[in-house]
């Protein structure tokens, strides 16, 4: 009985009913989308393992390790693989075509990153290439390249213009892998760069680590750098993990801004919400005091309000969280690499669900308790 | 006729539950793109305010910042030696040749590390950028491991108070001084002197060469001078176009997500404007129905319901706008991804953003409120009379 008098209570005033929802439905998609561009932030670091290590200069990341410490961190006990990493920085083409490019020991470097997923005759043919190069699924799919496609690239930091085939393509083992990533011989690297600028050759931007067991990984970043101390190049190790956190850390007042903004918009269309509520109470104060007259109680009146509130809120949150997995990867799509990873998760479906039922309950608060306590002789002469 | 400008209003103040409730919409909306504009304006200040026009900066070619840049000391005699430097009064090149690193440092409050641009400058460098002004201690000695720090540094990183010192390059170096770089970049940076950093670093050249030019028109002859040099690599670049360059991806960003955030936002503002205004028009049916019988045209009821629905967008802008101006007392600092280093930089409200703030509001209330009072317009005067 109360629940049709709900529906059709909801359904009285079509258009504002409708255009209610439309205002939820974009609030909640709204929110949904910016949830995932931070979770996209935080993807470097959710999908880093513990038993990883990254040992980089204590100055700051623009400073490189010598190669000779390669085999010194190799020696050091519960270490169990070392690969050196060069940032290239290079733009293809122009500097709007963004995308990571690293210099690697290859053997190593894949060994380490198990969840990068290269067909065994693409890698070896990576291997006997010494300007061959492994690139991502995702960068190969956005700029269209094929295993043997030849890649320019104008160095920033290495300055010159460089040639690289791509020999391999890498995929990832689950959805969050990063498949937006280009990686080359650090030989190849190291080579070119002893012949134009010698005195920067030889030298590693970081150094990732393996370790048999990450509970020791506290004990081992200690004694490494602990070795290093007072010399030329100390150094800072700690998990892969706190070393991408470092990144999004440094961004840090920018993801706060999108996160307060993100709970803004639900504000917004709380009011939004709110006001139709209270409009659509006041203008059926006589036929509340009626119910009460035929003997309805305060609180079925209230419920009735917040009833058709939360059906309102409901309705267009859930199409609202529906729409958000075509409209995100329609965006993944256009920002391209920007976001290596950028899909919704379940975490982010059920806030914008909690939302939605928030808003729905806290926007009939007021009109509910008004209403549930109109006087009936007043309220049948209410005129809305 | 016209209806008065009093029946618009009084009817805005009658309901003013549903009033307060849908300008307080339109207010959010209107201080989130406010602040956004406020935003991208101030970052572009702070880096525009760093450059001058005529100085010219030197870097390696196809570096875009000046960390990646190296210019050796061969090449900064060649560059030196150019006549369109201006001579000082002691008859010196006003040119200070200059070594940038990034070295982290941990933030006051959360202790988490951030990059800070540490700078050595040439004995001219402080003469080069007039902006500068130490506001406490002294200026650092050439020859010795002494550091100045930018006031944003001096308020946002732990360590860094005059007397401490910070540990780099294997030294430790002392901080003699705060200035104040009048709101630019160099607020965030920490300057010393460049041989001592050259050696400190073990480093073999410089990172860049600033310089005056006699003639702010000689620009163009130097440049091309300079880039035809066989014995040269390096780019000349006004500083203050090199400043505006570094600052635009960032801006670039902010603008695009503000843009979008304000465009999202504003349908929802949009359509509570629309349900206040449908319903204030179903509210009084039987009033327009008089109105009109009483000889007030269509026209004139349009005009009444529109003039509404842009008061309440006109007061949901006053109170976004004034709300986003309180955004001036802070300060907002992050990482600009084209330098790598931490920049410090302020909300700045100009007449322009106010000006696009309200028109905005504006505009929402009157996409929100034209189809509403169309239905009002168009309403017949027998059918509107009988109504309730």
């Amino acid at each position: 009985m109360l629940l049709k008098l709900i529906l059709r209570n909801a359904l009285r005033h079509r258009l504002r009913t409708a255009l209610t929802m439309l205002g939820i439905f974009v609030a909640i998609l709204a929110f949904g989308l910016l949830s995932t561009v931070i979770d996209a932030w935080y993807s470097g670091a959710n999908t880093a393992s513990s038993s990883r290590l990254v040992t980089r200069n204590a100055i700051s990341l623009v400073f490189p390790l010598p190669t000779t410490y390669r085999e010194k961190l190799r020696q050091v006990e519960g270490v169990t693989g070392v690969a050196g990493a060069n940032w290239f920085g290079g733009v293809y083409i122009n500097p709007k075509n963004f995308f990571p490019q690293f210099a690697v020991d290859p053997v190593p470097y894949f060994a380490l990153y198990p969840e990068y997923r290269i067909p065994e005759e693409q890698f070896r043919d990576f291997l006997l290439d010494r300007k061959g190069a492994v690139v991502g699924r995702k960068l190969a799919n956005s700029y269209g390249w094929k295993v043997g496609d030849v890649v320019p690239l104008r160095g920033t930091i290495y300055a010159g213009n460089w040639d690289f085939v791509i020999r391999a393509i890498y995929d990832g083992s689950d959805a969050k892998v990063d498949t937006s990533q280009f990686f080359f011989h650090w030989d190849y690297l190291n080579e070119t760069v002893k012949k134009m600028f010698p005195r920067r050759a030889n030298t590693v931007g970081v150094y990732v680590l393996g370790v048999a067991d990450p509970d020791r990984a506290a004990e081992i970043s200690q004694s490494i750098d602990a070795q290093f101390r007072n010399s030329l190049a100390e150094t800072l190790t700690e998990t892969e993990k706190a070393f991408q956190l470092s990144f999004v850390a440094m961004v840090e007042t920018l993801v706060v801004a999108i996160r307060v903004v993100s709970y803004l918009v639900i504000f917004i269309i709380m009011a939004v919400m709110a006001n139709t509520m209270a409009m659509s109470a006041r203008e059926r104060l006589s036929e509340y005091a009626t119910l009460k007259a035929l003997g309805f109680k305060s609180w079925s009146i209230g419920g009735l309000i917040v009833g058709e509130s939360l059906a309102i809120a409901i309705v267009g949150g859930l199409l609202g969280a529906l729409a958000t997995f075509p409209v995100a990867a329609q965006f993944g799509a256009l920002v391209g690499s920007l976001f290596p990873v950028f899909q919704v998760s379940g975490d982010t479906v059920v806030k914008q669900l909690v939302c939605a039922v928030i808003v729905g309950l806290v926007a009939a608060l007021v009109p509910a308790v008004r209403s549930a306590h109109v006087q009936i002789a007043a309220g049948l002469r209410a005129v809305a | 006729m016209r209806i008065p400008l009093s029946y618009s209003l009084r009817n805005l103040w009658a309901r003013r539950l549903t009033t307060a409730l849908t300008t307080g919409g339109l207010a959010l909306v209107v201080f989130v793109f406010a602040t956004v504009l406020m935003l991208e304006q101030g970052l572009r200040s702070t880096l525009v305010a760093t450059g001058a026009f005529d100085n010219v900066l030197i870097i390696r070619r196809s570096a875009t910042t000046e960390v990646q840049s190296g210019v050796d000391r061969a090449q900064a005699g060649v560059v030196e030696s150019q006549p369109e430097v201006a001579l000082g009064s002691d008859g010196k090149p006003l040119l200070s040749k200059e070594v940038l690193v990034l070295i982290s440092l941990p933030k006051r409050g959360n202790g988490s590390p951030s990059n800070v641009v540490i700078r050595g400058v040439g004995e001219r460098g402080l003469l080069l950028r007039p902006q500068i002004h130490i506001i406490a201690g002294r200026d650092f000695r050439a020859g010795r491991s002494e550091i100045v720090v930018g006031r944003s540094i001096r308020e946002r990183f732990e360590g860094t108070g005059i007397g401490q010192k910070l540990r780099f390059g294997l030294r430790d170096w002392t901080i003699v001084g705060v200035f104040d770089a009048g709101g630019s970049g160099f607020d965030s940076e920490i300057w010393g002197d460049a041989d001592q950093m050259i050696q400190a670093f073990r480093r073999t050249m410089y990172s860049s060469i600033v310089l005056r030019l006699n003639d702010p028109s000689a620009f163009e002859a130097l440049k091309q001078r300079l880039e035809s040099d066989p014995r040269l690599t390096v780019e000349a670049k006004r500083e203050k176009i090199f400043y505006e360059e570094q600052s635009e991806v960032l801006a670039r960003f902010i603008r695009y997500l503000g843009i979008a955030l304000s465009v999202i936002f504003s349908v929802g503002a949009v359509i509570g404007a629309m349900i206040t205004m449908y319903a204030s028009v179903a509210a009084r049916t039987a009033e327009i129905g008089t109105l009109r019988a009483l000889g007030f045209q269509r026209a004139s009821i349009l005009s009444a319901f529109l003039t509404e629905a842009l008061l309440l967008g006109a007061v949901g802008g006053a109170i976004g706008t004034a709300l986003a101006s309180t955004m001036q007392f802070f300060t907002v600092s992050t990482v600009n991804w084209q330098s790598f280093s931490e920049l410090a930089f302020s909300f700045d409200l100009t007449p322009g953003i106010v000006a696009a703030a309200m028109t905005f509001a504006l505009a929402m209330g009157l996409v929100g409120g034209v189809l509403p009072a169309a239905q009002a317009a168009r309403m017949k005067i027998v059918d509107a009379l009988r109504a309730r």
